[in-house]
C-alpha cells in the first residue's frame, strides 16, 4: 500500500502545472470561451505532452502509465482551469484516430433519458461521441443538428444543445460505455479536486494581501476557519479521488464503483464550497467579472454534472455499502 | 501508487490475522464500562498476550522492546485487530501512545529500564495530567506548581481530563517549575506515581455518563527529582517529542469503530419498519447514508495517505489536524443520522426491540470527544490556517 505520489508522479504533476501556467494562464483560459477562441495550436501542444494517451500502451502511441497517473494529471489541469474537451480526448484517444496528437478534437455527451441534451465544447469539435447504455457511437460534428448557446453559464466552457440524436457509427458496446462512464466520472472528480485547490490558493493569496482594520484580513479567525475548512475539503477530496484512481487500476482491492461515486461527492463538495469561500473571501471584488473567483465556481458547476450528479452518487454509495 | 499489500505486508497480515483470531477467541467476556478494576485486569491480560507474542509496542523501536514495525504494518495490525474484534489499546493508551515514546526519546537509562517494560507487558497503566481547569486550549498557561525541595519536587495544583486516572499507576505530568517564566518556558515533564500521598482523584462524569476522565487535586505531592524527564523547564518541548512519532495511525482504531457503527446503522435502517416500508427506503435518509459512507471512505483513504507519508519519514504539515477536523465532522453527522433512524427509540438508552440504541446514542455523544479532545476543531483550524496556509497570526 502506498497512497502518496511517487517521485516520478510528482515530476509528472509539476511538469503539467508548469506547462499550464506557461501556456494556459488565466487570460488564455478566458479567451478559450470567446467565439472562435479555441486555440488549436495550444491544444496540440497539450496533446504533444502525451496528456491524452498517458494510460495507453506505448505500442499504441501512449505513455504506458496507469489510470491513476491520468487522474493526477487531470487534477493538475483542473487546478489551472485548463479548458477544452479534456475528458472526451482522454477517453477516446485510444479509439479515435487523431485525438491522441490533438489533430482531431472530440466532443462527448452522455445522452440523458429526458430533457435537453447539452454538449460541452461542441463548436470546436471535429467529431461527436455519444454514450448511452447500449454503447458509444461517433459521428462527424458537421453532420449534427446542434445549436450553440450564446451565453454559457461558465464563460470558459462553451456549450451547445443537440436537437436530435444522430445514429453515428458504433465504437463499442455496453462495456465500453460503462468503462467510459466510470473513468470519465473520476476524471471530472479529479478536475474538481484540482479546482478546489486552485480557488483556495487564490483566496489565501488575497487574504494575505488585502488589509482592513489595519491588518491583513487573513489574520482574522473568521477567515482562517473558512480557509482551513477549504483546505480540509480538498485533502478529503484528493484522498478519495486518488484511492478511486488506484482502485480502477487494482479492482481486486475493493469496490471501484463505490470509490468513484464517493469521490464525486467529496470532490464536488470541495470544488463548489471552496469556490464559494473564494468569492466570499474576496469581498465585493469577488462579485466582479474581473476577479477569477467566479471562474472556479462556474467550472465546478459544469464538472459536477459530468457523468452523474452528487445525488446519484450518494445513492450509489449507499447501495454499494449494502452489497460490498 | 497502489493499494494492494506488498508481498511482505500480505504475509504479515495473514500471520497477525491468524494470531489475533485465536487470541481474541480465548478472551473472557469484557467487563462493564465502569468496572475499573475489571477493565484494568482485562486490558492488562490482553497486553500480556500481545507482549508474549511479540506484538506489544508494535510501532516502538526494537531496541526499546517494541516490534519496530513499519507504519504500514501498524495499520495492518489495527485493521486486523478490528476485524477480529480484538480489544483496542484501552487503559494502555497513555502509556503506549504518549508516555512510553516520550521516555524513549527523552528519559534517562534508569527511567527507561524502570518504565518501558511495564508499559509493554501491561503491568503499568498510565494517565495524563496536562490540562488544567484554567488551561485548556491555552495549555502553556498551566499553573500547577512544583517547588524544588531537596531531592523532591513539591507539587500542588489541579489537573483535569485525566483519562483512566481511576486505574493508573503513573501520571505523565506537566508542571510549572519556574513561575517567573510565562507560557512555554518554565514547564517541566514529571513522572508522578499515583500512590503518593496528597493525590486526590475525583471522577469527572461525562455527557454519556462515563468516568473515563477524572480530576486530580494535588496537595504538596512529593515527586522525586529523579522522575524529571528531560531538563527542568524544558517540559514543553519534551511533551511535543511524541508528535514526531506520529505516523498517521493515531485515529485508525476510532475510524474502524465508527465504520462498524455505520454498518450497524445500515442494518438497523433496513430492518426498521416505518410508514409502511423501511427507514432505508426513505430517499432522504439513504442519501445521507451515501454522504456519510463516502466521507468514511475518504477518511480511510486520507489515513492511508498519511500512513504512506509517515512511512517516508514524517507526516505532512497539518495532515493530522485536517484528519481530526474532518473525522469529528463526519462523526457528528453519523450521530445525527443515527438519531433520525432511531426516531423515538432514541429516548431510551436501554435497547428497545433489540435495537442497539445505547451504542448509537453513545456514538452520537462521543463525536464531541473528537471535536473537543486533543485540541478543539477551532484550534486545529488555526493550526492549518497559520502553519499550512501561512496566514498571519492574530497577535
Amino acid at each position: 500500500m502506498d497512497l502518496q505520489p511517487t517521485d516520478d508522479q510528482i515530476t509528472l504533476i509539476e511538469m503539467v502545472k508548469g506547462f499550464a501556467s506557461d501556456r494556459f494562464p488565466i487570460e488564455i483560459v478566458r479567451s478559450f470561451g470567446e467565439s472562435n477562441g479555441f486555440d488549436r495550436d495550444r491544444w496540440t501542444e497539450l496533446a504533444s505532452l502525451g496528456t491524452f494517451g498517458l494510460a495507453l500502451p506505448e505500442a499504441e502511441g501512449g505513455v504506458g502509465l496507469n489510470f491513476i497517473d491520468t487522474v493526477l494529471v487531470h487534477e493538475a489541469l483542473g487546478s489551472a482551469l485548463v479548458p477544452g474537451p479534456l475528458i472526451a480526448a482522454t477517453l477516446s484517444a485510444g479509439h479515435v484516430d487523431g485525438v491522441l496528437d490533438g489533430s482531431v478534437v472530440p466532443a462527448l455527451v452522455d445522452i440523458p433519458t429526458d430533457g435537453a441534451i447539452v454538449v460541452e465544447h461542441f463548436r470546436s469539435s471535429d467529431v461527436l461521441l455519444m454514450i448511452d447504455d447500449d454503447g458509444v457511437r461517433i459521428t462527424p460534428s458537421d453532420s449534427v443538428d446542434c445549436i450553440d448557446v450564446t451565453h454559457p453559464t461558465d464563460p470558459t466552457t462553451p456549450v451547445a444543445i443537440l436537437k436530435a440524436v444522430p445514429d453515428g457509427k458504433l465504437l463499442g458496446g455496453p462495456e465500453l460505455a460503462a468503462a467510459w462512464r466510470r473513468r470519465g466520472s473520476l476524471l471530472a472528480s479529479a478536475q474538481l479536486s484540482g479546482n478546489s485547490t486552485g480557488s483556495t490558493n487564490l483566496a489565501v493569496a488575497y487574504a494575505k494581501e488585502r488589509e482592513q482594520f489595519g491588518r491583513p484580513i487573513g489574520s482574522f479567525q473568521g477567515l482562517k476557519h473558512l480557509l482551513a475548512d477549504s483546505w480540509i475539503r480538498t485533502e478529503l477530496a484528493r484522498s478519495s479521488v486518488w484511492a478511486a484512481g488506484v482502485m480502477v487500476d487494482e479492482p481486486d482491492v475493493g469496490s471501484a464503483d463505490r470509490a468513484v461515486a464517493g469521490a464525486r461527492l467529496t470532490a464536488a463538495r470541495a470544488a463548489t464550497e471552496n469556490a464559494k469561500t473564494c468569492v466570499q473571501v474576496h469581498g465585493g471584488m469577488g462579485f466582479t467579472w474581473e476577479v477569477d473567483a467566479h471562474l472556479f465556481l462556474k467550472r465546478a458547476w459544469v464538472l459536477e454534472t459530468v457523468f452523474g450528479t452528487r445525488d446519484e452518487a450518494a445513492g450509489t454509495v449507499a447501495n454499494l455499502y449494502v452489497e460490498t | 501508487m497502489h493499494l494492494r499489500d506488498s508481498e511482505s505486508d500480505a504475509q504479515f497480515r495473514s500471520e497477525v490475522r491468524e494470531w489475533l483470531r485465536a487470541a481474541a477467541a480465548s478472551l473472557p467476556e469484557p467487563p462493564a464500562t465502569e468496572d475499573w478494576p475489571g477493565r484494568r485486569s482485562f486490558d492488562a491480560h490482553w497486553q500480556g498476550l500481545l507482549f508474549e507474542a511479540g506484538y506489544a509496542g508494535i510501532n516502538w523501536p526494537s531496541e526499546h522492546g517494541g516490534r519496530g514495525a513499519t507504519p504500514t504494518e501498524h495499520l495492518i495490525f489495527l485493521e486486523e485487530s478490528a476485524a477480529a474484534k480484538a480489544p483496542d489499546v484501552g487503559i494502555g493508551f497513555v502509556g503506549q501512545m504518549h508516555a512510553g515514546p516520550t521516555i524513549i526519546a527523552e528519559g534517562t537509562e534508569a527511567q527507561k529500564s524502570h518504565h518501558l517494560r511495564g508499559i509493554l507487558n501491561g503491568n503499568h497503566a498510565w494517565c495524563q495530567g496536562f490540562s488544567e481547569p484554567g488551561s485548556g486550549s491555552d495549555l502553556a498557561s498551566l499553573r500547577t506548581r512544583a517547588f524544588r525541595d531537596g531531592d523532591d519536587y513539591v507539587v500542588s495544583g489541579q489537573k483535569i481530563w485525566t483519562s483512566h486516572a481511576m486505574a493508573a499507576d503513573y501520571c505523565e505530568m506537566l508542571v510549572r517549575t519556574d513561575p517567573n517564566e510565562l507560557k512555554h518556558k518554565g514547564i517541566s515533564w514529571l513522572i508522578m506515581p499515583m500512590d503518593l500521598p496528597g493525590i486526590d482523584v475525583r471522577p469527572l462524569v461525562t455527557v454519556h455518563g462515563s468516568t473515563e476522565f477524572a480530576e486530580l487535586f494535588l496537595d504538596e505531592v512529593r515527586v522525586p527529582v529523579s522522575n524529571l524527564v528531560g531538563d527542568e523547564n524544558d517540559g514543553w518541548r519534551v511533551a511535543n517529542v511524541t508528535l514526531s512519532f506520529e505516523r498517521g495511525t493515531g485515529f485508525v482504531s476510532e475510524l474502524l469503530k465508527t465504520t462498524s457503527v455505520f454498518r450497524d446503522l445500515i442494518a438497523l435502517a433496513r430492518s426498521t419498519k416505518r410508514n409502511g416500508s423501511t427507514v432505508w427506503d426513505d430517499d432522504g435518509i439513504r442519501h445521507e447514508f451515501g454522504v456519510v459512507g463516502a466521507d468514511l471512505d475518504a477518511l480511510w483513504a486520507f489515513t492511508k495517505r498519511n500512513v504512506s507519508q509517515g512511512a517516508r519519514g514524517g507526516m505532512a504539515m497539518g495532515s493530522g489536524s485536517g484528519f481530526k477536523v474532518a473525522f469529528a465532522s463526519t462523526q457528528h453527522r453519523l450521530g445525527d443520522l443515527a438519531l433520525r433512524v432511531l426516531d423515538r427509540a432514541s429516548l431510551s438508552l436501554d435497547d428497545i426491540d433489540g435495537r442497539p440504541t445505547a451504542e448509537l446514542v453513545h456514538s452520537k455523544l462521543h463525536a464531541f470527544a473528537i471535536s473537543l479532545g486533543g485540541g478543539t476543531t477551532q484550534i486545529q483550524q488555526n493550526i492549518i490556517a497559520e502553519r499550512v496556509l501561512g496566514l498571519p497570526r492574530e497577535r
